[in-house]
């Protein structure tokens, strides 16, 4: 279980990041790695390029704008769980953050590498759709805000484009009413179903190729959750139901 | 004696350097070894149609590649451990698959590179064409079979074997009840934190072979590579240093690294290291568990066992390197601590396209306990009794001991237990359980439980007394985290009157102890104890000999004590134990410490030669010990468990242990192993299985989906000891390795049961498997 | 890179991996590797003072960074850290494979919660696996660790 060869960059700015992945063939972004060095070490990715973001200054601000709270893609987990202004301006996000893995995990992985990763059964994706926020998006054609809703297009697939670099997710104020709950096997695993709520939105996990808003009356509706060894379609939309009364008694 | 060691809770000599850092494992051994990889079958059953390894050994960093055709052994089938009669249809794999490959994880070829990463890259060079045969995935598949593992194994039978003790079919016929269950226990694995590794270094000027091996047996090992390699025992030496946990799969010969390694160190002239990754170690380390019973019990109107039938099928994957030990300890451990008048066990022991099986932690036992329990259960429903009150009349009484089963036992001697009181474990785990919480879908299990431990043939151990009054003492079997170096200093300082940290014990190196057997079913602390006791009750015996020669005084009385030999009753005439050491090997050159007092010119206390005839220099001994049968512990767990009835989350609200192991040489040890085993029950009993799919792929061959229980998975659990010494060894005690596990699937079972109203026949649960079993009610 | 103290250059190979580096190039091997996908824990170092999995880490990003491994916790002649001192108190340890970074992690997890509750405690050693105690014991570390830090 070691990683196969690849040629290793480790850009220092946004721009020569940007530069690196408009013109090499076969990269793959590095910023946390807790899911990418996995896939590596079982050789399950085998890129030709990794670029290394992680030295590339001033990319670790978690900051207040238009009304929520900007996460830059350097910021980790951790940060964010230990955030006063993610606490005071989107406690779901505060919420949520703590749902994922382990801290010892949380303490390297970033809220933007797991955007991008878009694990379907994974909570940041989902809290971002929920709140409807966006991420922003940078080549070296110029920045592009992606909403939450037209992020992640098919399982672990996002619109980001090969030449581009996800700087940013943005985080709406959480709304008076809001709740963020699970059913995973052991604490920190991903859920077998998760459901998030924001206001009268829902968005759920782990049940869809991708993250889906539901009607938190019929939530689901239109489901079609595929089955693995911990559940079965019919369990994931037992715990649908489960989660979503849980979420909105909450 | 001054001070008494054994009982007492004395904190581990070993932690210091393990909580350093300054552990030895295997794989920290570099010495500029070559590392290796080994490319394993993809498929579970296939036909080898040829082997292209001609990239992979053209790659830079590559040292070599062997396939089966470059060993010398490559053609022979690697031993069957333990054979038996009735293992008629016994299989070994081949160091490396030439021809047909039976299981995912099969090795085909070994690389040898300048480092992992390069031999990894080699292996993906190497191309292997496969044939794909029809896969035989579970026990009642391979039963059914429509294919063959083997082309000439019938049936798929490795060996079958019928015991019966009374006239089962008679005591049915007559039984005012009967019922049938049939009940089913899944693949789990151990999953050491460590997995298996191993280091070897060839010497030519030395003609000697060096092998440090994650392994439970290193002597076994030892004996094996020799006969391999055509060298004297003397000439090969097996170390096992810090195993990073075994709980049973690290005993084998050989897995084919095992040669491999020693191979390509003698053939290469370099020192070689290969060592097991995760991903590996799920496929290729012996697993275990499989079994599929079909019971019919006859009981009276007040639920007493009148006969019991037995029939199961054992699942023994795609060889059977360790003959039938699993299946046997099965049949034998089903009556548990009840009576059973009358008893007919049959197993078959079924080849499928899975990894081998061999003994994990509870070996056998938790799926025979499991069956008696659910049966007991059974009836208890049936006639609408008290569960509690149903195994009270069924248990074995206190004045029954010794008492014969009627069956084999793993060692070829019949069943019999020594000692033990069952129902005064039971009483008290119930009243350690108490009262039952509060609140809805809450379910209490409890189960009793015996456990056969420390079996033979045997154990040594050689204890010296060093000129500075400090002691060495050595034994062949190894520890992989059970304390060993404390538990033995522990005895040892008993019988010199040390302290413990004058004691300094090596485990687990041949060239230390050359004699022994291995660390499994919980024998260590009974046969190297012993063992340990015997040798350290030599050299006491010896010490009070010679210093009753300088204390004109009669050995008889003598004592140990404080670090001297001292007459009883006047502590002031005494010789330090450092001194008698010195005398105890009478010399011509002094070597300094305080050795000049047994050259040739010191006073002499007594005519004739310096070392008197019969006598041997120094103050050492060997000891061995080698019991007629094993020592049977006994306990039993309790516990309350609540189940969401929506998500069929399990909360484990109480788990109290009640364990007998005879008597307690450290309580703290005890109750470690016994918490660690409970653990390692509730992981398999809940979150762990293996989970082949019909192509005999394993799904979850990762910590991401197999399940181990973390912190937050695991209760706290509440233990209480009683003790019923064995009466079959000096020290009265007896095995507690893997009490732990036994019961904790029958308790569970119960008590989920109890708790949402769904009948368990199989194991493990899940909240898949409950959710399955209401939906629609 | 500085690992407990002292300075020391990445390797050349981009993709070997910290654990790696710090076991087989730098010979310190406390730092154990139990499965390489970062579910264990075994691999745990502390990361300018936090605990992170070195199995996940590429040792060339570790440049610039400080590195604590288990060694670095007490010099060979000092007494045990009171973490490490808290394990061997409690038998926090069996084989002693997962445990420096059991003792990694609580180090860290100490150091955010200083008198840790019984679900932080639970959460805090959660993302490390341990096959022979079950884990009671290092509970009883914990707390005891707690007692003895404030010492």
């Amino acid at each position: 279980m070691k990683p196969p060869p690849f040629e290793y960059h480790s850009p220092a700015s946004v721009d020569d990041a940007c530069a690196l992945l408009g013109s090499l063939e076969d990269a793959k972004v590095l910023a946390g790695g807790q899911s990418l060095v996995p896939l590596l070490n079982f050789r399950l990715a085998r890129p030709a390029h990794i670029v290394d973001i992680n030295r590339i200054p001033n990319l670790d601000r978690i900051y207040e704008r238009d009304g929520g709270v900007a996460v830059q893609a350097l910021v980790r987990d951790a940060d964010v769980e230990d955030s006063e202004l993610v606490a005071k301006v989107c406690p779901l996000l505060s919420a949520a953050v703590r749902l994922v893995a382990h801290r010892v995990i949380r303490n390297r992985g970033t809220v933007c590498g797991s955007l991008a990763h878009a694990d379907p059964a994974s909570e940041l994706p989902a809290v971002l759709l929920a709140l409807g926020g966006h991420v922003v998006a940078r080549s070296t054609r110029g920045d592009r805000t992606i909403p939450a809703a037209d992020l992640f297009t098919s399982l672990m697939q996002t619109a980001l484009e090969q030449d581009e670099l996800l700087v940013e997710a943005w985080f709406p104020t959480s709304p008076k009413e809001f709740a963020i709950a699970e059913e995973s096997r052991r604490h920190g695993d991903f859920a077998l179903a998760g459901a998030v709520r924001a206001g009268d939105r829902l968005a759920l996990f782990g049940v869809a190729p991708t993250p889906v808003l539901a009607d938190p009356k019929d939530p689901t509706h239109g489901l079609q959750p595929s089955g693995d060894l911990e559940a079965t379609p019919e369990f994931r939309l037992h715990l649908v139901q489960i989660l979503t009364e849980k979420v909105f008694a909450a | 004696m001054t001070t008494r060691w054994f009982g007492a809770r004395v904190q581990r000599v070993e932690d210091d350097r393990l909580l350093r850092g300054q552990g030895h494992f295997t794989d920290d051994i570099a010495e500029g070894a070559l590392e290796s990889y080994l490319v394993r079958s993809p498929f579970a059953h296939a036909r080898i149609k040829s082997i292209d390894v001609s990239a992979a050994r053209a790659l830079p960093g590559v040292v070599a590649v062997y396939v089966a055709d470059d060993l010398p052994f490559g053609s022979a089938d690697l031993p069957i451990l333990i054979p038996h009669p009735n293992l008629t249809h016994g299989r070994t794999q081949r160091c490396l698959a030439s021809e047909v490959v039976r299981y995912v994880g099969e090795a085909v070829a070994f690389v040898v590179a300048e480092n992992r990463y390069i031999a990894e890259d080699a292996a993906d060079l190497v191309e292997v064409d496969y044939e794909p045969l029809p896969v035989v995935i579970t026990p009642e598949v391979s039963a059914a079979a429509q294919h063959l593992v083997h082309d000439d194994v019938p049936g798929n039978v490795a060996a079958e074997m019928l015991q019966e003790v009374g006239d089962v079919k008679a005591a049915l016929a007559k039984a005012p009840h009967r019922k049938r269950l049939r009940l089913r226990f899944e693949r789990g694995a151990a999953a050491p934190m460590e997995g298996r590794a191993v280091w070897a270094r060839w010497s030519e000027s030395e003609h000697r072979l060096t092998v440090y091996d994650s392994t439970q047996s290193p002597t076994s090992i030892r004996g094996g590579l020799a006969v391999l390699f055509g060298l004297p025992e003397s000439n090969v030496d097996v170390i096992a240093p810090d195993v990073g946990g075994g709980f049973g799969p690290k005993i084998m010969l050989f897995y084919p690294d095992e040669l491999l390694v020693p191979f390509a160190a003698m053939r290469l002239g370099r020192p070689v290291k290969w060592t097991e990754d995760r991903q590996e170690h799920f496929t290729a380390t012996n697993q275990e568990r499989g079994q599929v019973h079909e019971v019919e019990v006859g009981f009276d109107g007040d639920g007493r066992l009148l006969a019991l039938d037995d029939d199961f099928i054992h699942d023994a994957g795609a060889y059977t390197p360790y003959g039938i030990i699993l299946p046997i300890i099965t049949a034998a451990q089903i009556p548990g601590p009840y009576r059973v008048p009358n008893y007919r066990v049959r197993f078959r022991d079924m080849y499928t396209n899975a990894t081998p099986t061999s003994p994990y932690r509870g070996a056998g036992r938790p799926h025979a306990c499991f069956v008696m329990e659910r049966t007991l259960d059974a009836i208890a429903a049936e006639l609408g009794l008290d569960r509690v009150e149903v195994r009270r009349r069924n248990l074995i009484q206190r004045d029954a001991f010794p008492y014969e089963v009627g069956v084999l036992w793993q060692d070829g001697n019949q069943v019999v237990y020594d000692s033990g009181d069952y129902p005064a474990l039971v009483e008290r785990a119930l009243e350690m359980l108490g009262p039952r919480p509060q609140g809805d879908h809450i379910g209490m299990g409890l189960s009793p439980y015996v456990e056969g431990t420390g079996v033979g043939p045997y154990e040594g151990a050689h204890v010296q007394v060093l000129v500075s009054g400090k002691v060495v003492a050595f034994t062949g079997i190894p520890n992989q985290g059970q304390a060993h170096a404390t538990v033995w200093a522990q005895i040892v300082a008993d019988q010199l009157g040390l302290d413990v940290a004058d004691v300094d014990v090596t485990s687990g190196d041949t060239r230390r102890f050359p004699w022994g057997v291995g660390t499994f079913a919980s024998r260590a602390a009974i046969m190297a104890g012993n063992a340990m006791a015997v040798a350290a009750g030599m050299v006491a015996e010896k010490a009070k000999h010679i210093a009753a020669d300088h204390l004109e005084a009669d050995p008889a009385d003598l004592e140990l004590a404080g670090g001297t030999v001292r007459v009883k009753g006047s502590p002031d005439r005494g010789i330090p134990l450092a001194a008698v050491a010195v005398l105890a090997n009478p010399m011509r050159y002094a070597f300094g410490g305080g050795t000049e007092a047994a050259t040739q010119f010191a006073a002499k206390p007594r005519p004739g030669p310096p070392l008197p005839e019969g006598e041997q220099p120094g103050l050492e001994a060997t000891g061995y010990f080698s019991p007629v049968g094993s020592a049977w512990a006994a306990g039993c767990h309790g516990a309350y468990v609540r189940v969401d009835p929506k998500t069929f989350r399990l909360e484990i609200l109480k788990y109290v242990v009640v364990h007998d192991c005879g008597r307690l040489i450290n309580p703290m040890v005890v109750e470690g192993q016994i918490e660690g085993g409970v653990a390692q029950g509730i992981g398999g009993a809940f979150y762990e299985h293996l989970a082949y799919d019909a192509d005999g792929q394993l799904r979850n061959a990762s910590f991401m989906e197999f399940l181990m229980p973390y912190a937050t998975e695991i209760p706290t659990i509440e233990i209480d000891h009683i003790e019923t010494p064995s009466p079959l060894n000096p020290l009265g005690i007896k095995g507690a390795g893997e009490a732990g596990v036994i019961p904790v699937g029958a308790v569970l079972a119960a008590a989920i049961e109890e708790a949402i109203g769904v009948p368990v026949i199989e194991m493990p649960l899940s909240p898949l498997k409950l959710y399955e079993q209401t939906a629609g009610r | 890179m500085k690992v407990n103290g002292v300075t020391h250059r990445a390797p050349a190979d981009p993709r070997r991996l910290l654990s790696d580096h710090l076991r087989h190039d730098l010979g310190l091997t406390g730092t154990h590797v139990g499965c390489e996908h970062g579910v264990c824990g075994c691999c745990t170092v502390l990361l300018d003072g936090a605990p992170i999995r070195s199995c996940l880490m590429l040792a060339v990003q570790a440049e610039g960074h400080e590195v604590t491994t288990i060694e670095g916790l007490a010099a060979p002649d000092a007494p045990l850290h009171p973490v490490q001192q808290a394990f061997h108190e409690c038998h926090g340890l069996q084989c002693g494979f997962c445990t420096p970074g059991f003792v990694l992690s609580v180090v860290g997890l100490l150091a955010e919660h200083p008198n840790p509750s019984p679900q932080q405690i639970d959460e805090g050693i959660s993302g490390n696996l341990c096959r022979c105690t079950g884990y009671a014991s290092i509970r009883r570390a914990v707390k005891r660790a707690a007692e003895l830090s404030k010492q």
